[in-house]
């Protein structure tokens, strides 16, 4: 009847899952409680569960991230404190559990907070800075996140039932196989991929075809702001990656499940055939990751240096080329493999390429500041933090690329540490300038800029402290992963880097707390303007937050950096253009479809993962019919009078008038 | 390193935190390694410095409160600049991309090293978790100790008994992957004798951490009667021997082979014995969570 | 700097050449400056995005296939068990299943009942007949003990195959969705899209099979 499943799947004997994940039961059955005591149920559902507003599902990406991103760096802090102890002892992690923290810790980071975070962002502001009401396929946006949210949710139950792979993040074959891995921990790292990856696929399509199809009047493509640009190369390689990783767990699946031979080392399978094929997906992931980062850190330079982007052309070019790049180089992952020196010189050298233009893209960024009024917010500290530390990244990259140099540091924790400084350096620095610069439209306030400016200096602070240890334990030999050791030489190191994460911890803690203190003086930190940093783009037209339409009327757009220029000929003559002839405008209406539809695809992969057959069966008919009710309803637009829009962006362009007054006044 | 080492402020304070390994190589493949290593941050750094210095110098004089600096609110073009900001980086990695080429070729781990003294050969199988070495010429093997006749070539010939692992002497230089069904080969020396760490590189499951060996380079005759010794005492690595061997087990003592039946090495690459078990507890049919069987 | 260009502080900052609106003709701003794509350019432009994303995942099969295709593990290669001839009768199947397809593509156009029905109901017969050849074809191959699990050639051919034949039975079900939507909702305009992306979704399919014939069957027996 349960399959596989029994009392035995919950680790009675381990104290430290079983009290973690007794926390997050009571954190998560409390806010249950909470909201079911408050009334909030109806709100939730109507405004936030069922809304395929682009708006609130970015905002939804982003707590998801935010939340695991607590998870996941609660794994690191057990890692980094566990090999701080381990020396000649077992440190208080046994090997199978530390291996699950190591593999759930990359999944985790990767999937489900640098994944969300970026797409979340990108959902959130690229309607608005394109100057259209929603995204191409609102419905279908709103089943993407529920999707990347079931993978989420299936890691997050291996914590109390069952386990996590013991595999790393990669699981590579034959360790992955059966044979080597007969627990659980695979199936849940797989179906959570699976559930999720399908989640990413569609949030990139719905992306792509809004950057490419839905424009407002005059938005030509070299009109569109850089993070536009980054917004269709990142999502341009996930429509080319992830079907890739989709095909390549489905072949593990299959090993797994029925007994294939595509991976294992009987009957002629293959492992190196995963290797190659998951990189295949895993470095054009890396610049997923990263190109809305480098979106991002443009929008921010340029509004905080109050100047245009230096370079457009270049960098759009520079975009694209990363882009075609990224498919070229996966092999550089795995150099020892014995290839041959001819493949891995010209993969290290395509390797190499890459850094031109990330290189381009640096120096375009400083020239941007250069004959600028740099503005030191919050989002510009992360910026300019990001341009020294990913610089040092590149750089330990590039080394990695030269294969004779990657003989030597492949799998250390010189790789590590080069990693962590692209990943924390780039994706999550420019995840949060994005979270802080794009907040007050988000929500209609700012975030407390002096807590914010700790939080910074304690992230960059502890990042050095903890990942500079780990290049120097990588040339003394230290290998990934290692539960405990016995050189006595790599012990301080290993403490030093420790107290980084203790330091990162504090960083954390301190947005945490800007969160809650901007919050509670939400009123002082109010933005009536809609238009807090002075921005060149077209999120700032409109209130802060944005009505759920975004516009009144698209605007119409007649030259680079759209709002800038709106702007300026409206301070110029002191006066807004004339008001609009508003019309009704027809916005999608609310779907249960993607949370319904996650609903059965969280039974679905539970039960897959612990082989309950009918159950599985029960949820693909579930999903089935989910679908076929959405597509049996038969209106799925709403309209909003021309009153009501009137109405509230009159209210917008009277915040207008007395910004533009300011202005006046000032100059 | 060592200079490195008395020269960095940080490195002074924990001296004796100072393990040497990929920079202090002792063989001519780790030698060239660390010279390209070197070379290659050399070159970057070159750019990489005056980048950094240019972020902070730029962020610093152009602050909004700076009004000595200039302000240029529409200057976002420059061809010149544009020229210069495509073609450093495309120098530097044509540059690197020359270093690339040639250490990738110098340095192929299957090739051969030049040198007056004959190959030594050896074969590697990475076992859940340890590691067997073979010596095809001289008949015996050992478990866990890997010992060498100094300022010889060393040709190692290395598969897995089953999942993937990956042959490391940090102070050797190259490592590289040993996987079951297949083959890979490696050249590698010890210049002086010595005592030094292996390990495996590339993560096998939960007895990784106890998957290092010694490395013993001696003098040639003192290996000779390490051989003779060798063959005195220990079991015969046959295929019984072996099939008990590929069980998981952890922390193996070091110890050795008298005799080695011929072509061992062969059937397990072809794989005509089979792969390792794996976990015992729980098959057949799988546990929920096994733990280690050790 | 032009005298409007000081003016309006739009100095074409990135010289992409754009003569300041006014003194040139709209059109040469190219499409996007018609704004928003109609619902059934776009809608059949993500379908399109979505089916190249699927031309992906089965290049990665098809890799994978002509990877493992020599490690049959001393079973039965593809010459031991191709049957040309009912693998000719599939392929004929599918591809008049894509003519009729067409059809009912057209008749939907045209809100002709019997042509869209007529079609719809001939794709599926077709369709239906190529899975259930297709499916005997595995059914006799496990028999001879070439099933996925003999060798990873096999487990590759069934994965890539089969993976097709997944395709084609989402592909029924979805075609009596269709069916059954215009008969209780008539010939609206987004069930009409809905429509053309079903029968994009089927003309990809015949392409695929198409590689599927030429890298497998044929050269599997040729070679």
């Amino acid at each position: 009847m349960w399959g596989k499943l029994s009392w035995a799947a919950i680790p009675l004997d381990q104290p430290i899952p079983l009290v973690a994940s007794g926390v997050v039961i009571a954190v998560v059955v409390s806010v249950l409680a909470l909201v079911v005591l408050k009334g909030w149920f109806p709100y939730l559902w109507r405004e936030w569960i069922t809304s395929v507003d682009h708006k609130r599902i970015g905002i939804m990406y982003i707590v998801l991230a935010m939340v695991m991103l607590l998870r996941g760096f609660s794994d690191a802090i057990m890692m980094r404190s566990q090999q701080a102890l381990a020396f000649q002892s077992e440190g208080y992690l046994p090997p199978e559990h530390y291996d699950q923290i190591f593999s759930a810790h990359g999944t985790l980071m990767i999937f489900f907070v640098a994944m969300p975070f970026v797409i979340g962002l990108m959902n959130f502001v690229v309607p608005l800075q394109l100057g259209v009401r929603d995204v191409a396929f609102p419905t279908l946006n709103s089943v993407g996140f529920w999707l990347t949210a079931t993978g989420a949710l299936l890691v997050n139950i291996s914590l109390l039932v069952g386990e996590f792979a013991r595999t790393g993040w990669l699981p590579f074959p034959p360790l992955s196989e059966l044979t080597y891995s007969p627990g659980v921990g695979v199936d849940y790292y797989l179906w959570a991929l699976e559930i999720s990856g399908i989640g990413t696929l569609v949030a990139a399509i719905n992306l792509v075809t809004t950057v490419l199809k839905l424009h407002a009047p005059g938005m030509t493509y070299m009109r569109m702001p850089m993070f536009c640009w980054t917004t269709l190369a990142s999502n341009l390689l996930i429509v080319a990656a992830f079907p890739i990783l989709t095909a390549t767990l489905t072949m593990l699946v299959l090993d797994r499940y029925l007994g294939f031979h595509f991976f294992t080392n009987e009957a002629g399978g293959n492992m190196m055939m995963f290797v190659n094929l998951i990189w295949a997906w895993g470095h054009p992931e890396v610049y997923i990751l990263v190109l809305p980062a480098f979106g991002v850190f443009s929008e921010v330079v340029s509004t905080f240096s109050g100047k245009p982007l230096f370079g457009y052309r270049s960098m759009v070019a520079a975009t694209m080329v990363i882009c075609i790049l990224s498919f070229t180089v996966w092999l550089h992952h795995f150099f020892t493999m014995g290839a041959g020196a001819d493949v891995n010189a010209i993969f290290g050298i395509l390797s190499m390429i890459i850094a031109v233009p990330t290189g381009v893209k640096v120096f375009n960024w400083l020239f941007t500041m250069y004959g600028g009024r740099i503005v030191y917010a919050t989002p510009m500290l992360w910026s300019i933090g990001f341009m020294v530390t990913f610089v040092i990244g590149g750089m330990t990259g590039v080394l990695l690329a030269v294969p004779p140099v990657d003989f030597v540091l492949h799998n250390s924790l010189f790789l590590v540490a080069h990693f962590h400084n692209v990943i924390i350096g780039g994706v999550l620095f420019g995840a949060f300038a994005g979270y802080t610069y794009w907040f007050p439209k988000a929500f209609g306030f700012r975030l407390h800029e002096g807590l914010g400016k700790a939080s910074f200096w304690c992230w960059i602070t502890g990042f050095y402290v903890a990942f500079m240890p780990l290049y120097v334990l990588g040339l003394m030999g230290m290998t990934r992963r290692m539960q405990h050791y016995d050189v006595a030489a790599w012990h301080p190191w290993l403490v030093i880097a420790a107290g980084g994460a203790a330091i990162i911890l504090l960083g954390i803690g301190l947005q945490i707390a800007q969160l809650v203190v901007s919050i509670r003086r939400r009123h002082e930190l109010r933005d009536e303007t809609g238009d807090p940093w002075n921005g060149r783009s077209l999120e700032w037209a409109t209130s802060s937050p944005p009505p759920v339409f975004n516009f009144a009327v698209l605007p119409r757009i007649e030259g680079e950096e759209a709002y800038w220029g709106m702007k300026e000929r409206a301070s110029k003559d002191v006066i807004l253009g004339p008001e609009p002839s508003y019309r009704d405008i027809e916005m999608p209406r609310n779907s249960a479809t993607g949370f319904v539809c996650a609903f059965f695809a969280t039974i679905m992969g539970f039960s897959l993962i612990w082989h309950i057959w009918w159950l599985v069966g029960v949820a693909i008919v579930g999903a089935y019919a989910t679908f076929v009710v959405f597509a049996w309803r038969d209106r799925d637009e709403y309209v909003i009078l021309a009153e009501s829009v009137a109405r509230i962006d009159r209210a917008n362009r009277r915040a207008r008038r007395v910004m533009l007054g300011e202005r006046e006044l000032v100059s | 390193m060592r200079i490195a080492c008395r020269l960095s402020p940080l490195a002074l304070l924990v001296l004796t935190a100072c393990e040497p390994a990929v920079l202090d190589p002792l063989g001519p493949v780790g030698g060239a390694e660390k010279s390209i290593l070197i070379d290659s941050l050399a070159i970057m750094l070159a750019i990489v410095l005056p980048t950094i210095a240019a972020t902070l110098a730029f962020a610093w004089w152009f602050r909004a409160s700076n009004r000595r600096a200039a302000y240029l609110p529409d200057w976002a073009f420059s061809g010149r600049i544009e020229l210069v900001v495509w073609s450093i980086p495309t120098l530097v990695v044509m540059l690197l991309g020359g270093v690339a080429w040639i250490g990738s070729h110098e340095l192929d781990p299957p090739r051969p090293l030049a040198s007056p003294a004959p190959t030594f050969e050896v074969q590697v199988v990475s076992l859940d978790w340890k590691w067997l070495f073979i010596y095809p010429s001289q008949g015996v093997a050992s478990v866990n100790r890997l010992v060498i006749p100094a300022g010889a070539p060393i040709r190692f010939t290395l598969t897995s008994a089953s999942v993937m692992n990956a042959f490391f002497i940090p102070q050797l230089g190259s490592m590289i992957y040993t996987m079951n069904g297949m083959q890979t080969q490696l050249y590698l020396q010890s210049d002086t004798p010595g005592t030094f760490r292996g390990l495996s590189s590339h993560f096998s499951g939960d007895g990784f951490a106890d998957m290092h060996f010694d490395v013993r380079a001696v003098p040639a005759e003192r290996f000779d009667s390490w051989v003779d010794a060798a063959r005195d005492k220990g079991p015969t690595l046959d295929v019984e021997t072996y099939t008990a061997l590929a069980r998981q087990s952890t922390n193996v003592a070091p110890y050795t082979f008298r005799a080695t039946e011929p072509g061992l090495f062969q059937q397990i690459v072809m794989q005509k014995l089979p792969p390792g078990p794996g976990p015992e507890k729980g098959r057949p049919t799988p546990d929920v969570s096994p733990r280690t069987g050790t | 700097m032009t005298a409007f260009d000081a003016a309006s502080g739009q100095a074409d900052p990135y010289r992409l050449g754009h003569v300041p609106v006014g003194s040139r003709p709209h059109h040469t701003l190219g499409h996007a400056d018609r704004g928003l794509a109609s619902k059934r350019v776009t809608t059949a432009y993500g379908f399109w995005i979505f089916l190249l994303s699927d031309m992906v995942m089965f290049s990665a099969f098809f890799a994978t296939y002509a990877v493992l295709v020599g490690n049959t593990a001393d079973g039965p290669s593809g010459r031991d068990l191709f049957d040309l001839s009912s693998v000719a009768l599939e392929t004929a199947f599918l591809l008049t299943s894509s003519f009729a397809v067409g059809l009912a593509s057209i008749g939907a156009r045209a809100r002709s009942g019997t042509w869209f029905y007529g079609a719809m109901v001939a794709t599926f017969v077709l369709g239906a007949a190529f899975l259930a050849l297709e499916l005997r074809e595995f059914a006799s191959m496990i028999a001879r003990d070439a099933g996925p699990t003999r060798s990873a050639f096999l487990s590759a051919f069934f994965t890539l195959v089969g993976c097709h034949g997944l395709h084609i039975t989402v592909g029924l079900l979805w075609l009596l969705t269709m069916m059954a939507q215009v008969f209780a909702k008539g010939y609206r305009a987004d069930i009409l899209r809905r429509m053309l992306c079903f029968s994009l979704f089927w003309h990809a399919l015949d392409i695929v099979w198409v590689a599927i014939f030429t890298e497998v069957y044929l050269m599997g027996l040729v070679l």
